[in-house]
């Protein structure tokens, strides 16, 4: 990533589709589990890759090259997350033509009682263990991300885990 | 398995392909395209969030053609739904209007003589030197008609309106000749009498009776009586006459 943050200092169109290549299923199946919801987490991946592109588009160089990018995205993705999608008219949007509907790996089995699991937590606490524990983020980009400090990240994490033990104890009980 | 590795296998290996072509689209990445009608045929128009960014006829190989001139990939899109309505009209009216167009394809110079062209009214046309005057630099005739051979956006940037210095109707980009004649018979401004004025040297029309003289398909002129009207065949000849010049069509 620290290779990728330097070659979009350097010519941002040419390195974008790497970043876009990184980061999608990344951003695409971590939003999907934190919303329960694939068309929902499609748009709001679109909508932060063109957000991440305008924001580098802005940014000097130097600015890029220091920093740390998936931590970074993730914030932006958070955000557009929490507000809604916007400003969408001013862009074309995809003719599908054609198209097999289920072109990419489908579902891996057993997720739906995975996502009704996940649906449990809390928001933050679902946040947070999505991050380290699906998308695998270290902890200081999820505080990053989540624009909350480091301890709290943990303690979410630790809790959440907790409490997914739990109702998975109680499903076997069943 | 721990809660963590089943937690590890909920992320998938792919994201959808339309993720990355959406993202191309909006980003400007790639451009979307779409067809539409036009007097000449059915065309492609190319957007992008800047604004419309090409023009060519659907019988051609409009994405080789697209790749190659400006670099960038072509995805089958909806036009921004903020002015993407506005297409089909602006194509029928010959100019942009509200239009975004995005000209980075050229350069300054002929971005500013492209903007002169679009000014120019539906059923009239100018000649190169008209708009070299125009754009402040009346030597450089050629290098607008090599604009006008470059405009990306044929049609909706009406270079069809623009005409060889000495009056004759001259080539066209979208297409060929017989494409310009067209546009030009269908918006009322009748090549054939054009041709036939600038056979016989006739560049400019006057008023006997107001004393202005004009291009030969100026408004002003065309509501003339016939008999004041009288052949001018350059500004001196017109000077020499009395004439002063039309202030809707402004001759130079």
């Amino acid at each position: 990533m620290d290779e990728l943050a330097r070659d979009l200092s350097r010519d941002l169109d040419a390195a974008f589709p790497r970043l876009v290549e990184h980061m999608s299923p990344r951003l695409y199946w971590g939003l999907r589990r934190m919303t329960g919801d694939g068309s929902h987490a499609e748009d709001l991946t679109q909508e932060a890759l063109i957000r991440v592109y305008r924001a580098l588009r802005d940014y000097p160089a130097d600015r890029i090259e220091a920093l740390r990018l998936e931590g970074w995205v993730w914030t932006i993705a958070l955000n557009i997350g929490r507000n809604h999608l916007r400003d969408r008219t001013r862009r074309p949007t995809l003719v599908e033509e054609t198209r097999d509907p289920v072109d990419f790996d489908p579902e891996p089995a057993d997720t739906a009682a995975w996502q009704e699991r996940l649906a449990s937590l809390s928001r933050p606490q679902r946040t947070a263990v999505v991050l380290r524990h699906v998308v695998g983020l270290g902890i200081p980009e999820i505080a990053e991300a989540t624009g909350r400090p480091e301890g709290t990240c943990k303690a979410d994490i630790h809790r959440g885990l907790a409490k997914l033990k739990t109702i998975m104890e109680a499903e076997d009980d069943h | 398995m721990t809660i963590e590795q089943q937690l590890a296998e909920l992320l998938g290996d792919r994201a959808p392909d339309r993720i990355s072509e959406a993202t191309a689209l909006g980003t400007g990445l790639a451009d979307g395209y779409d067809f539409y009608e036009s007097p000449v045929g059915d065309i492609v128009v190319t957007f992008n969030p800047r604004g419309v960014s090409s023009v060519t006829l659907a019988s051609e190989d409009y994405e080789d053609y697209f790749r190659s001139r400006f670099g960038r990939p072509l995805l089958r899109a909806d036009a921004p739904g903020a002015w993407g309505r506005l297409i089909p009209e602006r194509i029928e009216a010959g100019s942009p209007g509200r239009l975004p167009v995005d000209l980075r394809s050229v350069t300054e110079f002929q971005e500013e003589v492209l903007m002169q062209a679009a000014s120019i009214p539906k059923g009239e046309v100018r000649p190169y030197g008209w708009l070299a005057v125009k754009v402040g630099n009346p030597k450089a005739a050629r290098a607008v008609g090599s604009t006008m051979a470059r405009n990306p956006i044929p049609l909706i940037i009406p270079c069809h309106r623009v005409v060889r210095s000495d009056g004759h109707i001259g080539a066209y980009s979208l297409g060929g000749p017989e494409q310009k004649w067209q546009l030009l018979t269908v918006e009322g401004a009748r090549p054939d009498d054009l041709e036939d004025l600038a056979a016989r040297h006739v560049r400019y029309l006057g008023n006997t009776s107001t004393g202005i003289f004009c291009h030969p398909t100026c408004r002003a002129i065309r509501r003339s009586k016939v008999e004041n009207v009288e052949e001018v065949r350059d500004t001196r000849q017109a000077q020499e006459l009395g004439y002063r010049p039309c202030s809707l069509c402004q001759p130079v």
